[in-house]
């Protein structure tokens, strides 16, 4: 089972957390600075399964982390789950970011911390991997993000508009409209 | 506005704080707006403002007042709304709140809704923070969801399940058999949560194990179309083709095979081939690997795959990526116990592994090696197990101290090297070691006899060098005061002497009691070394007495105490001062004797507690005996000289109360001698009386030597507790009592008690023995004493 998911930065600062277990408030926050503590300690070159972190509870959990740039990503972890798979995890999370925010880069995290666990939901749920196929994630995040946004109409910010209307799969518009005699002509539209 | 403009304006904001309070003062204000705008009713832009609630609450500052705001959203009917009140949920509430109650009835709308990412969200809601209560009025509904035709909605739903027999036990009988049906779907997600089902409901209940097994030849069908199938995009990882469902289905096959022959039978040949078709040079590939490694060492496989596992293991321990090392040396621990030889062969790895720069791979390292010692290769991995010690990081310290120490005992092959082993790691990590080394080592130096003038010279030595490992300075002045006239004869067969005189040795001793490093007990060991010097040394006495005099007045309480006793020692009972301080009887192990033969109330089971009270015993008894003994030649004054201290534990105070008692009473009874007549035979009875029958049989094992075994038997008809026995001889001849056999007598004579007493008796004396006897019986205690004045057989 995971315990936790911790994404924070080099300087300790949270960009993403959770828990699967309660914890107060207070103990999340010393987690994460003992998980920070830990972790930041470590060269490049050793390898990515730590012991030792003792708030985290018992001898049973593992820290299994990945370094990417100026991201760490952290999985607290107990003796049912495969180290080397989880690993393997982080990889397919990382990669379904990059594919969801195009080129994905700290920034992003940052602004769209509700969009990264909506996507996280759909890898790890309760605890336990639910997904690890990049394509299948990717395709339902996508699914649910238009649902949110039909709801809210096409009163998105300007920059999300385009984009919005440039993803949009417009249908063949036609030129020609007979109606028996009369021929109109449409005037094409030059997308916006 | 779109939900998230107005989160990122706020973050915006609080990016651009500069100062920890001024990013407070933003967080707070944003905070008093949320609040505001909660209580209003209907809101427009009720999602973003949870939204900014929640990157407030993942900074770390307090969101509880969002609660039932979440519980609102949840039963909106807005998309995404529900969805930041789930997110919402799941972060802010768990079982302990009370609004989590009020979750429940939407949940269980919402697992009936008609879109499924509706239904998707209650699950995952549901299988993160659903409580017990609700797992029970939910898991029918999960159930059904279980058997839908939707896979998305299939594989959300088997996870829940997971997590609703985790939380209620008893309801993991509902699932098993849609469990059962849903091994048979072709969706991956689905089937790797339908394994994650199955392992957790195998591993609740051995009869679902049971009717699990049956489902092996289905599990070894779906690994070999994965295996044997060729390149899926769909399910491709790094050429593997989905490894986590490989990994999983291997998990669960090594919990059906285990201690079972058929069913590891069937796996046999499906492990043998995913052990020589995955591809090693990735790390999928490893994963896979190393998950058949496991399953084919713990379940009941043939030999040839065993070896085959092993040397999987062995090459993963060469390979240079430390990630994959580290793994190796953790299944390597799994199976050190069970095929013991075939780690050895990869004993010299792993020692290579401890000069690893990596914490982690050295902690593993270590852990290993230490499993790995054994008596043919002690000396060589006592080497490099001293040589970490000397460069380990300081968390590992203590453990790889007291690892040596287990290994050096049970191995060593020589007193004199084990002596040397524990010096070296006092002086390395002297700070490291646990309190009872100390008393360990100096019951191990008194053993040796023969290498006591080599024990002291290192040990003095050692003392010159450096005071501050406070263990090693303990150890080296308990030494020196024992055996300093070795020290000072200055010849050794061992180890060059050192030409020492009675001034370095007083010295040495006094900058120990002086310095500022040497904790209370520390100095409380100097003081006492230095007082026993004063028989053991000629011309510095005044010396001693002068320092002695000066703790008379420490702040110190315990120095104090000793000092002023000492002082009296000096000054009043000078003639005892040689018999007090004279050298210690070797201290057995395992056994409660001492001089006068005192018995602890509570029957001490382990060796080690008996070991620790017996050290800590030794110092203040033998006094204590000695001054009992001399109690009967003075003919009945009673002595102040009772030493209350000891070295560490309280059990001793309780016993030392106990030999002023016994000595008072022998006083008296040995005043007046009544010689009871004993019938002289090989077993003799020598105490009878209320039901309770105490015999004893002689045996003489040596010149001097003789042993006596005590047996008790009780033909009452009610249970006798607490049964003690004291036996106190005459003063020249040596007693030892070792543990008895029990502490209670079952009525009826149900179990006899034996204890076995062990004497010398170097003098040939007229051999009398007094034995008290003590019992709990009906509750009320009884005490009662008999004198035995001839025993059969000597």
């Amino acid at each position: 089972m995971i315990k936790a998911i911790l994404i924070f930065n080099n300087h300790g600062k949270p960009r993403l957390i959770r828990f699967y277990q309660y914890f107060s408030e207070d103990m999340q926050q010393q987690i994460i600075r003992e998980t920070f503590h830990l972790v930041s300690k470590r060269d490049d070159n050793v390898c990515n399964f730590l012991e030792g972190g003792s708030l985290i509870g018992g001898s049973d959990y593992k820290l299994i982390y990945r370094h990417y740039a100026t991201l760490y990503f952290v999985f607290c972890v107990d003796s049912s789950e495969s180290e080397l798979g989880i690993l393997d995890l982080i990889q397919v999370f990382v990669e379904t970011l990059d594919k969801c925010f195009e080129n994905v880069c700290e920034l992003d995290l940052i602004f769209h911390m509700d969009k990264v666990h909506y996507i996280l939901q759909e890898v790890v749920m309760g605890g336990m991997v639910l997904e690890t196929n990049m394509n299948e994630i990717v395709a339902q995040v996508e699914v649910q993000n238009r649902m949110e946004k039909s709801e809210g109409g096409l009163s998105a910010a300007p920059a999300r508009a385009v984009s919005a209307v440039k993803n949009m799969n417009l249908p063949e518009i036609p030129r020609n409209i007979n109606i028996g005699d009369i021929n109109i002509k449409v005037p094409s539209l030059s997308p916006f | 506005m779109s939900p998230s403009v107005p989160l990122q304006e706020m973050i915006r904001a609080i990016r651009s704080a500069r100062t920890q309070c001024e990013e407070r003062g933003v967080i707070q204000r944003e905070c008093a707006a949320i609040r505001a705008q909660f209580r209003q009713t209907d809101n427009g832009g009720r999602s973003h403002n949870l939204a900014k609630l929640l990157y407030v609450h993942m900074l770390g500052y307090p969101a509880h007042f969002g609660q039932m705001e979440c519980v609102r959203m949840i039963a909106s009917p807005r998309y995404s709304e529900k969805r930041v009140g789930y997110l919402g949920a799941m972060m802010l509430l768990d079982e302990k709140q009370d609004a989590s109650l009020l979750i429940t009835n939407s949940i269980k709308n919402d697992l009936s809704h008609s879109n499924q990412y509706v239904q998707s969200l209650a699950l995952c809601t549901l299988a993160c923070m659903g409580s017990a209560e609700m797992c029970r009025d939910l898991a029918p509904e999960i159930d059904r969801l279980l058997r839908s035709s939707n896979s998305y909605i299939k594989k959300k739903a088997a996870l829940c399940a997971v997590h609703i027999v985790r939380k209620v036990h008893e309801l993991g009988e509902l699932f098993v058999p849609s469990a059962r049906s849903l091994l048979s779907e072709k969706n991956h997600g689905v089937l790797h949560g339908a394994v994650v089902l199955i392992t957790e409901l195998c591993e609740r209940s051995p009869e679902t194990l049971e009717r699990f097994r049956k489902a092996v030849p289905d599990l070894v069908q779906i690994m070999k179309g994965l295996v044997i199938s060729g390149y899926s995009p769909d399910h491709d990882v790094a050429g593997v083709s989905d490894p986590f469902l490989q990994v999983r289905i291997l998990r669960l096959l090594r919990i059906l095979g285990r201690n079972n022959e058929a069913a590891s039978d069937a796996m046999n040949d499906l492990l043998a081939q995913v052990a020589t078709n995955t591809d090693s040079t990735k790390t999928v590939g490893n994963a896979v690997l190393y998950e058949t490694v496991l399953s084919v060492l713990d379940i009941k496989s043939e030999s040839g795959l065993r070896v085959l596992a092993v040397n999987i293991l062995g090459r993963f321990l060469l390979n240079n990526d430390r990630n994959i090392r580290y793994i190796a040396m953790t299944s390597l621990q799994k199976i050190v116990s069970t095929d013991h030889n075939a780690v050895q062969r990869h004993r010299g790895t792993i020692v290579d592994c401890l000069k690893d720069q990596d914490a982690s791979v050295k902690r593993r390292a270590l852990e290993l090696s230490l499993a790995l010692v054994s008596a043919s290769n002690i000396r060589s991995m006592m080497k490099e197990l001293l040589i970490f010690l000397s460069s380990c990081p300081p968390e590992l310290r203590a453990h790889a101290a007291s690892g040596i120490f287990n290994a050096a005992e049970r191995y060593a092959p020589s007193k004199r090297w084990h002596i040397d082993t524990i010096l070296h790691v006092l002086t390395t990590a002297g700070g490291d070691v646990r309190d009872e080394t100390v008393p360990n080592l100096i019951q191990l130096i008194t053993n040796t006899s023969e290498l006591h003038c080599y024990t002291v010279h290192k040990l003095y030595r050692a003392l010159l060098t450096d005071i501050s490992q406070q263990p090693l300075v303990q150890v080296a002045c308990w030494c020196i005061g024992e055996y300093g006239d070795l020290l000072l004869k200055g010849e050794c067969q061992e180890t060059e002497a050192v030409q020492v005189t009675e001034d370095d040795v007083l010295d040495a001793l006094e900058i120990v009691l002086q310095s500022h490093m040497s904790t209370p007990t520390t100095r409380g060991f100097a003081l006492t070394a230095t007082m026993k010097l004063s028989t053991r040394i000629t011309d510095n006495v005044d010396r001693i007495r002068s320092i002695v005099s000066i703790y008379g007045s420490c702040i110190d309480v315990e120095l104090q105490q000793r000092a002023v006793e000492y002082n009296a020692l000096f000054k009043k009972y000078d003639h005892m001062r040689a018999a007090v301080l004279e050298r210690m009887p070797v201290i057995q192990k395992n056994s409660l004797g001492q001089t006068n033969g005192e018995l602890s109330e509570e029957p001490i089971k382990e060796s080690q507690p008996g070991k620790v009270k017996q050290e800590e015993m030794a110092l203040p008894q033998q006094p204590a005996g000695q001054v009992c003994d001399l109690l009967d030649l003075l003919g009945g004054s009673q002595e102040p000289l009772q030493p209350s201290s000891s070295v560490g534990g309280s059990a001793s105070a309780q016993l030392t109360a106990a030999p002023a008692s016994a000595g008072g009473d022998l006083l008296d009874l040995l005043g007046g001698f009544e010689p009871t007549p004993l019938v002289p035979a090989p077993t003799v009875t020598v105490y009878e009386k209320n039901g309770v029958t105490l015999t004893l049989i002689c045996e003489r094992q040596s010149e001097s030597g003789l042993t006596v075994t005590l047996t008790a038997s009780n033909s009452t008809d009610s249970d006798i507790s607490s049964f003690t026995l004291q036996a106190a001889v005459p003063k020249s001849v040596q007693l030892q009592m070792r543990a008895p056999s029990r502490d209670s007598l079952p009525a009826h004579g149900g179990a006899k008690l034996t204890q076995l007493v062990v004497l010398n008796n170097p003098n040939k004396v007229n051999l009398k023995m007094r034995i008290r006897v003590s019992y709990t019986c009906q509750g009320s205690v009884v005490q009662d004493t008999v004198q035995v004045d001839s025993f059969p057989g000597l």
